[in-house]
């Protein structure tokens, strides 16, 4: 049944081999686990090694946050339909809007939906795997919070992000991920 | 508001008005009454304000809501009597009722998901996890409650379809709620739900979807529809894969990439300009090579078979030697590599190739060729450079978009992370070097004095060039034998001195100068040109000096000729004249010594020795003390990698100035060499490799890692004048100095471009020759110089005004930003003040009332100017709130709820609206709660209508 909405969902509008290959991607990471017939909706849950061993993520230093903002409970383990709306959400086809929406949870690392100056830090610190000095940190904070923060309260809120993201020109291009 | 709507929509009737009014009444009910549900678990400040907010938003939402309903209704109405007014007025009452049952029930559905949202972030976390659950049932339950509904209804709806035929109105309503339906899946993608949900709404949709529109006969229109998306998404995978193509077609893309990763931009720039010299010269050599080397080579007269194609008996014992091969001279000389080979016939072959037409023509486009490119890429940088970045959000954009999602392979992961790292560093500097506040008195007084010192090292070494080279052309005058070694190597030595240590001097000067990285980069360069200028001007003089030597030496080698030949013929030739002339071997001939090949060979013996003393420089200065300072560092009384001599760094100006010069030398000298392209191709070629290579393993990045300008255009200019001084020369040659007789493909004639007049009077009619000579008389000539100087002038000025225009726009646009934030900060300043007070501008009532009649107002306005506002964004929102609305009122009712950060999740925004900036007053955009079409309650809403 659920395989089967699964592909009503894709014959319209994904295309089918994508929403099957995410199947079988999901599967293969752990196929003692997951059983091949989901008719009867398991509560599979694969753990976040699992999930962050996977080719596509394993080398982008933002996997846990990614992993944690689809997770069910934040905890970076994922069913399959959070590996499905992490799939579609960072697709290519996804519009900009829903893509500016989950980065900016993925960049929100404390989820107090707000990116303060100790997300940046964290961020710039990810970025560069710690090849800055402090002080080179907290200046390219300050000059982020600088640009972005349209409404000057020391942090960025989702309106400011998407204020900024927007105008990026080649967000879209890497805020996606092929499978 | 709603008042307004309705005034505006008065001549509709009044029973629309009734409705309208009723269902907004309830509406607000609602609305409030889920303000207090859900501010119950919060602090008595957070109630009244969420529920101000809440009715706020409720309002917006009715709003919209009615406006389409009456326009809706509006449609209705027309269709209806169009049909013949039957009925309309029951049809009517029953879908405002459903619309009242479909708003309720949307509500709901808001509901639910704003306790969702507020229970993830609101509370804590582990009562999140408890929270969830039930939520979820609650869900699921209702979930299963909308199913028997639509089922209960679906039937009714059937029976009611089988009981009376559908009538046009239904139809067209039949075909309005299916649209919906597939807005609704079209645009499911965009709402930021869980695939649970997203699955469930989806579902239902299609079932409704698919059960009605083979009712309507368009069945088709799924399959349509789904064949246009996978079209879609197979054109995109083909753009892309085309543009993978693309960067792959481009050579050394990837190894430019991954050293401008590790060494920053200005280090790539020269390669990046490495690689378009090289492709310059692809094409120079592909003209010289495929119109001149290869037709002389393939149906030109064979080697042997006159004098100037043999080499002479003298030096044919070492001909083959590679120590004669290595200097060019022996069979290299002799061949097609060198200008002395070609013959003059006028055509050779059975293709009638006009040879010595071709070898003049290539030697000019090449020039030509060169003039044209370098001045269109300048054109076209400069363009680039005109538009410039938007480097508003440079930093932001550096920090959310840099890193690529796509990259799954550790290697490419390690250069993206020296990449950023690289680019972050490049923007602190160009941050820090604007932010640099300094004795600007101090900074002058040692610019003017570098400037001085440098000017000072230049006079001097170019005096002493001057003078070496004065005293080179007496010893020589006087014969060369009578001095010693060093009198004879001079120039070069001294040219080689200088060029060692006058750089480092400039380098010593410039860091008085304290200019940021790259201009102090583009006056290192500046000055070490202007050196290199004097080492061009001694090689062009001792060339001169030597083509008249050679001149004076071709003088008496023909005298001696007719000498020869005399005695060959043994004074015989008068009677002899039609006899079958005496056979020699074309090797005993005596031949004029052939200037133009001497200079061919000079050029090329520079090039080779150039390339090989920049690979020995590499592989000495680079490789082996990058060796020594890893290996030795383990046993060495200091630290070897961070003392003295340490990895070396790479030297941008001397590299890029060495290709610069170098390639001068190929524009002078490819005339008398069509080797000379071919030779800088392999050079070039060569060259990229080992310096990448060099670079990536025994380089170290700058200490400063600077921003290339993104055009390279400072190099650009310096290769322009380059160029120009290296076709002075070679233009002097080919128009002032008569060819050698017997050799090239212009001997026998007093100039090289007769060819030109030779060629119009062989092989054009004679009409064309002399419109030639009229169209070439100075007459005509000046008009038309004077016409190109004066286009020349207007386009340069219309350019400048462009130029400055757009520089004004930009200003205004950067102001504009500026007055922006200013404006916000004092909003937030005020609501900050607000702040700190709250209790005063409590009370909860007659806030509620203020707002009602602040916002329709604002909405209004806003939907009145819904473009300019967007175009102005926030300014306009931002003085619109501040003029309407009470300044108590500020912080609750605009966007940014900062202040109350503690307590209220913004998310309410965020999740109830997929992204989409509201502020943007976007007209059309439905303010309300898109997660499911229930805001519209103009729709007849319910599947449960029709089920």
């Amino acid at each position: 049944m659920h395989i089967c909405c699964l592909l009503n969902l894709s014959s319209v509008e994904k295309q089918e081999d994508t929403w099957d290959g995410l199947f079988y991607r999901y599967r293969d990471l752990a196929p003692q686990l997951v059983p091949l017939d989901y008719t009867d909706k398991p509560a599979v849950t694969l753990p976040y090694e699992l999930i962050a061993s996977m080719p596509e993520l394993k080398d982008n230093p933002f996997r846990q946050r990614i992993a944690e903002v689809f997770s069910e409970h934040g905890d970076g383990n994922m069913t399959l339909d959070n590996f499905l709306d992490m799939f579609s959400v960072l697709s290519e086809m996804a519009p900009r809007d829903l893509k500016a929406y989950y980065a900016f949870k993925i960049y929100d690392f404390n989820n107090d939906d707000y990116i303060c100056k100790s997300d940046l830090e964290k961020t710039v610190n990810k970025l560069t795997r710690n090849e800055l000095t402090p002080e080179e940190v907290s200046l390219v904070c300050e000059k982020v919070i600088y640009e972005a923060d349209v409404d000057n309260d020391g942090k960025l809120s989702l309106e400011d992000f998407q204020h900024m993201i927007i105008r990026a020109p080649d967000f879209l291009s890497t805020f996606h991920i092929r499978i | 508001m709603p008042k307004h709507e309705k005034s505006t929509e008065g001549n509709d009737g009044s029973g629309d008005n009734e409705e309208g009014s009723a269902a907004e009444n309830e509406e607000n009910v609602k609305g409030t009454d889920k303000g207090r549900k859900r501010a119950t678990p919060r602090t008595a400040r957070s109630h009244g304000r969420g529920r101000a907010r809440h009715g706020d938003e409720e309002n917006e939402d009715d709003e919209d809501g009615t406006r389409r309903a009456g326009h809706h209704r509006h449609r209705n109405r027309r269709r209806g009597r169009a049909a013949g007014n039957e009925g309309s007025d029951s049809d009517t009452e029953a879908a405002k009722a459903r619309k009242n049952q479909a708003n309720q029930k949307s509500k709901e559905d808001d509901e639910e998901e704003e306790d969702g949202k507020g229970g993830k972030s609101g509370k804590g976390k582990n009562e999140k996890k408890v929270d969830k659950k039930p939520d979820k049932k609650g869900k699921k339950e209702k979930a299963n409650k909308k199913k028997k509904d639509k089922k209960k209804s679906g039937s009714g709806s059937d029976s009611d379809s089988e009981e009376e035929p559908i009538t046009e109105e239904e139809l067209a309503k039949l075909k309005e709620e299916v649209e919906e339906k597939k807005k609704l899946i079209a645009t499911l993608r965009n709402k930021p739900w869980k695939m649970k949900k997203k699955l469930s709404v989806l579902k239902e949709a299609q079932l409704f979807v698919e059960k009605f529109e083979g009712a309507l006969g368009k069945g088709k229109g799924k399959k349509f529809y789904a064949y246009k998306v996978m079209m879609t998404k197979k054109w995109m995978k083909f753009q892309r894969d085309f543009e993978n193509f693309k960067t792959a077609c481009i050579p050394w893309e990837m190894k430019i990439k991954e050293i401008e990763s590790h060494f920053g931009s200005s280090v790539a720039s020269y390669f990046i300009f490495l690689r378009w010299m090289y492709g310059i010269n692809m094409i120079l050599f592909g003209l010289t090579f495929g119109l001149v080397m290869v037709p002389e080579a393939l149906m030109g007269k064979p080697y042997g078979s006159l004098p100037r194609k043999t080499v002479p008996r003298a030096e044919e014992a070492t001909a083959m030697n590679f120590a004669t091969l290595w200097d060019f001279s022996g069979f290299a000389q002799y061949s097609v590599l060198f200008y002395g080979y070609y013959n003059n016939q006028r055509t050779i072959g059975w293709l009638k190739f006009r040879m010595p037409l071709s070898y003049f023509l290539v030697g000019v486009g090449t020039i030509g060729y060169s003039f044209m490119i370098v001045i269109r890429t300048m054109a076209r940088n400069a363009n680039d450079d005109g538009g410039g970045d938007d480097t508003s959000f440079n930093f932001s954009w550096k920090m959310f978009t840099s890193w690529d999602y796509l990259i799954g392979n550790p290697e490419t992961a390690d250069n993206k992370f020296a990449s950023i790292t690289t680019s972050f560093k490049e923007a602190i500097v160009e941050e820090q070097e604007s932010r640099k506040e300094e004795n600007i008195h101090l900074t002058r007084f040692l610019r003017v004095l570098a400037n001085f010192l440098a000017l000072c090292t230049l006079a001097g070494s170019g005096y002493l060039i001057f003078f070496v080279v004065r005293r080179s052309q007496k010893f020589a005058l006087e014969g060369l034998e009578n001095y010693g070694w060093w009198e004879r190597n001079e120039v070069n030595m001294v040219m080689s001195l200088l060029g060692m240590f006058c750089p480092t001097l400039f380098d010593v000067i410039s860091s008085l100068e304290n200019y940021h990285p790259r201009i102090a980069l583009r006056w290192q360069l500046g000055r070490i040109f202007a050196l290199f200028l004097g080492n061009l001007y001694t090689f062009i003089i001792a060339l001169m000096d030597e083509i008249n030597l050679k001149l004076e030496e071709e003088k008496i080698v023909k005298y001696n000729m007719t000498i020869w030949e005399a005695s060959l013929y043994n004074g015989t030739i008068p009677e002899n004249s039609t006899a079958p002339p005496i056979q020699v071997d074309p090797a005993d001939v005596p031949r004029g010594p052939c200037w133009e090949t001497m200079v061919g060979q000079e050029f090329v013996r520079l090039t080779v020795s150039d390339t090989m003393t920049t690979y020995i420089t590499i592989l000495i200065g680079d490789f082996l003390r990058a060796v020594f300072v890893r290996f030795f560092n383990y046993c060495w009384c200091w630290d070897l990698e961070y003392g003295f001599p340490s990895y070396s760094e790479f030297d941008i100006s001397g590299n890029v100035l060495g290709l610069i010069f170098n390639q001068g030398m190929i524009w002078m000298g490819s005339f008398y060499a069509p080797c000379l392209p071919a030779i800088n191709v392999f050079r070039l070629h060569t060259s990229m490799y080992l310096q990448c290579w060099a670079v990536m393993c025994c380089n170290v990045p700058q200490e400063r890692v600077f921003k290339a300008s993104r055009s390279n255009n400072f190099y650009m200019a310096m290769l322009l004048f380059i160029l120009f001084l290296s076709t002075l020369p070679a233009v002097y040659t080919i128009v002032s100095i008569p060819p050698s007789f017997d050799c090239g493909p212009f001997s026998g004639k007093t100039r090289m471009f007769e060819v030109i007049s030779e060629t119009l009077e062989h092989d054009f009619p004679s009409w064309f020759g002399k419109v030639f000579g009229y169209a070439s008389n100075p007459g005509l000539i000046l008009p038309f110089i004077l016409l190109m100087v004066l286009s020349i002038y207007y386009l340069n000025a219309t350019s400048k005004s462009y130029k400055e225009a757009n520089l004004e726009l930009k200003k205004k646009l950067q102001s504009q930003a500026e007055e922006n934030k200013r404006r916000n900060k004092q909003k937030a300043q005020k609501s900050n003040e607000q702040e700190e007070n709250p209790f005063e501008t409590e009370p909860p009532k007659p806030k509620g009332g203020k707002q009602d009649e602040s916002t329709p107002n604002q909405d209004n306005k806003k939907g009145q100017d819904g473009n300019e506002s967007k175009k102005t964004g926030q300014p306009q929102e931002a003085s619109s709130s501040q003029v309407l609305q009470h300044p108590s009122l500020a912080p609750s009712n605009h966007y940014p709820p900062q202040s109350q950060a503690g307590n209220l999740p913004p998310p309410s925004i965020a999740v109830t609206r997929p992204p989409g900036p509201r502020r943007y007053g976007m007209p059309g955009y439905p303010p309300g709660n898109p997660c499911f079409p229930g805001p519209q309650p103009g729709m007849p809403r319910g599947p449960h209508n029709y089920r």
